[in-house]
């Protein structure tokens, strides 16, 4: 019964996405002047709607160059080798801090960028860049608990429940990452550049490595599935792919109440873009609600645009499961993760200490 | 004369007799060749099963109806027809037409360095061979550095001289050259030049000097020479390097990485990029059809060589 409600569910779903791709359904139009001029597009692979660019090329006649990196220090260093042509881009937070910092991003136009009032306000303004002067959020996720319901009874709420389990439990290869929510159960600031907290981290997570069975290299979700663990700390992108893979109501994804770690890309313009206006452009497009809205049905990310959300044109499902956009009072606790370039090695020996002790 | 008597047949080390198993000599000989016997067909058998085994899990994968890469959850022909659908043009899905775009990319660029490559490659190798010159020694012994050096290396080099060469050129001559298919292709060639070598060479020493000096005693020149008799007697050779050469920079990441520009993402920088998200069998699908196509290649090449050797 249970499954053939999901059935209905997902064919639901599949329907509703659909329909939300024809390009008549944007609202958004291109401003003039800009046929016939390219755009050079530097993102990860599959992050971005099945239908963006080409709706994009159509609605302003111009062609799009897509080329993709796989992470974040990857970006980091062709940049800082020179941009090769590249108009826009989209690294994580801490990354985009550590552009910012090394001169490697032109500054924006938000009059070019009308749409940027569709962000909610908590995703505006951040430490590294308060007025939003370089970037535009793109979409985020987090960093939670992902529980295998059939062998884990007891409703998980606390990190401390995680850490005490009687169970096997994996951990992410991450190191700011595990070593950030030490120190938040301690106390401390969850980007603490004080090598004695973070000392007082590491004692923290070896004395509650006795349930860790691994310490996963982003495969947390396949060790759930395979039932290898009871209990994963993994990205909610990974765990909400797995949900809907299984086809099953056997997991839950859950943000501890003691908060957890979350992380956004942005949209960027790298130092030398050839075409800076094009760029904005382009951010106004995807901050078109309904742009955003597929954005999210196609990659299971969530958005910062409030309007996407409340269009409904993303899927009750979505909107409604924590793993993708979890409740108002687990979003007071969530923290970035800030560039500690400065402390850096200490935070790598510190994991390797637990790599060591603890074991993958 | 004493290295002939150590290879006989019925000397045997003194080291040997120390080893207590066997009863007598006779008994002994024939239990150490059955045990080589039985220990070269699993060494074999193994080896073939370590090779071959990934392989086999990848295509086996390439049918899984699921997202994941590792978890079997049924059949499905989907993911070969996501990439048939996008080939004919019946169905454009948006990752589907970015990864076959990168394979285009990738063996452009492969077939384009691996010509390059095997032009100025063989033509070293002939100038080492044939060449009575000052230094050409150690041009040889040079050739074989870049075997060795660190993909990193020479990544990291190629770029930092384009950085330098481009500002250099931009600021003399005012123009906008930039990084794209032209640095990724000087860079494959780079490390390309001396595997090609290396193989042409080999080959050139299995020839028999006496054809080229007959050649020219019957009133041949140079180019003649070369064409009619050097030629044809290198040529698989040739053929073996720019397969060598094709195939390295087909797969090369490094290299790649630190000199691509706009609108040259390969398949290997692809299939990087998609760990953000996840890796779906459909690389699996892609990586079966590469691995028939490259057998088809194989097995033609082998039927030409048999044809070749039996003339």
């Amino acid at each position: 019964m249970k499954k053939a409600l999901f059935a209905v569910l997902v064919a639901a779903l599949l329907v509703s996405t659909a329909a939300a791709q024809s390009i008549e359904d944007i609202a958004w139009t291109c401003p003039e002047g800009y046929e016939g001029q390219t755009l050079n597009v530097y993102n990860w692979a599959t992050y971005i709607g099945e239908d963006t660019v080409a709706n994009f090329e159509e609605l302003c006649g111009v062609t799009v160059t897509y080329d993709v990196f796989e992470s974040n220090e990857a970006v980091i260093a062709r940049l800082r080798q020179g941009n090769p042509g590249y108009d826009i881009t989209f690294p994580n937070e801490y990354a985009v801090s550590i552009m910012i910092r090394d001169g490697l991003l032109e500054t924006i136009n938000k009059d070019n960028i009308p749409n940027f009032a569709n962000v909610a306000e908590r995703w505006r303004g951040y430490d590294f860049d308060p007025e939003n002067e370089y970037g535009m959020p793109y979409l985020w996720g987090t960093t939670g608990v992902a529980v295998d319901l059939t062998s884990v009874e007891e409703p998980i709420t606390s990190w401390m429940q995680v850490f005490e389990l009687d169970g096997r439990v994996s951990w992410i290869d991450d190191t700011r990452t595990m070593l950030s929510l030490a120190l938040l159960m301690l106390g401390y600031d969850p980007n603490s550049m004080d090598a004695d907290e973070i000392a007082q981290g590491v004692d923290f997570l070896l004395e509650h490595g006795d349930n860790v069975v691994s310490i996963a290299d982003d495969d947390g979700d396949a060790l759930l599935a395979r039932g290898e663990v009871d209990i994963a700390l993994e990205y909610s992108g990974d765990i909400y792919q797995l949900m809907l893979d299984c086809e099953c109501e056997d997991y839950a994804y859950i943000i501890p109440e003691e908060g957890s770690i979350v992380d956004m890309t942005f949209m960027v313009v790298p130092v030398g873009a050839p075409n800076l206006a094009l760029a904005e452009v382009f951010m106004d497009y995807i901050l078109d609600p309904v742009v955003s809205a597929q954005i999210v049905n196609d990659t299971f990310y969530a958005t910062p645009n409030q309007a996407a959300i409340d269009s409904g044109l993303i899927p009750e499902e979505l909107v409604n499961n924590t793993a993708l956009f979890p409740s108002e009072e687990s979003l007071e606790n969530l923290y970035f993760l800030a560039d500690v370039t400065d402390v850096e090695q200490v935070y790598n020996d510190a994991w390797d200490e637990i790599l060591i002790f603890i074991g993958g | 004369m004493a290295n002939k008597a150590l290879t006989g047949p019925f000397v045997r080390s003194p080291h040997t007799s120390e080893i207590s198993l066997p009863i007598n000599r006779h008994d002994r000989g024939r239990f150490l060749r059955g045990a080589a016997q039985v220990g070269y067909k699993a060494i074999a058998y193994g080896g073939m099963i370590f090779l071959w085994l990934p392989i086999v899990l990848l295509v086996v994968f390439s049918f899984n109806d699921s997202r994941a890469v590792n978890q079997w959850q049924g059949f499905t022909g989907q993911w070969y027809g996501n990439i048939f659908n996008n080939i004919i043009g019946t169905e454009a899905r948006f990752s589907t037409e970015l990864m076959l775009h990168a394979v285009g990319n990738s063996l452009f660029v492969s077939v384009v360095a691996g010509i390059i490559a095997t032009i100025i490659g063989t033509m070293v190798a002939l100038s080492l061979a044939r060449g009575h010159y000052p230094g050409r020694r150690l041009l040889d012994g040079l050739l074989y550095i870049p075997l060795v050096i660190p993909d990193i290396t020479q990544g990291v080099s190629l770029a930092m001289f384009f950085m330098i060469a481009f500002g250099f050129i931009n600021n003399l001559l005012g123009l906008g050259a930039n990084y794209g298919f032209g640095t990724i292709i000087v860079g494959h060639v780079a490390f390309n030049i001396s595997y090609v070598a290396v193989v042409v060479r080999a080959r050139l020493a299995h020839m028999n000097p006496r054809l080229e000096e007959a050649a020219y005693d019957l009133g041949a020149n140079g180019w003649q020479t070369f064409w009619r008799i050097t030629f044809p007697q290198i040529l698989p050779g040739i053929i073996a390097g720019w397969l060598l050469a094709f195939t390295l920079s087909l797969d090369d990441y490094v290299v790649t990485f630190f000199n691509n520009g706009v609108g040259t993402t390969t398949l290997s920088i692809f299939v990087y990029g998609m760990l953000k998200t996840s890796v779906t069998p459909e690389i699996n699908a892609l990586s079966t059809l590469m691995l028939v196509a490259s057998t088809v290649l194989v097995v033609i090449s082998l039927g030409m060589q048999s044809q070749f050797s039996k003339r």
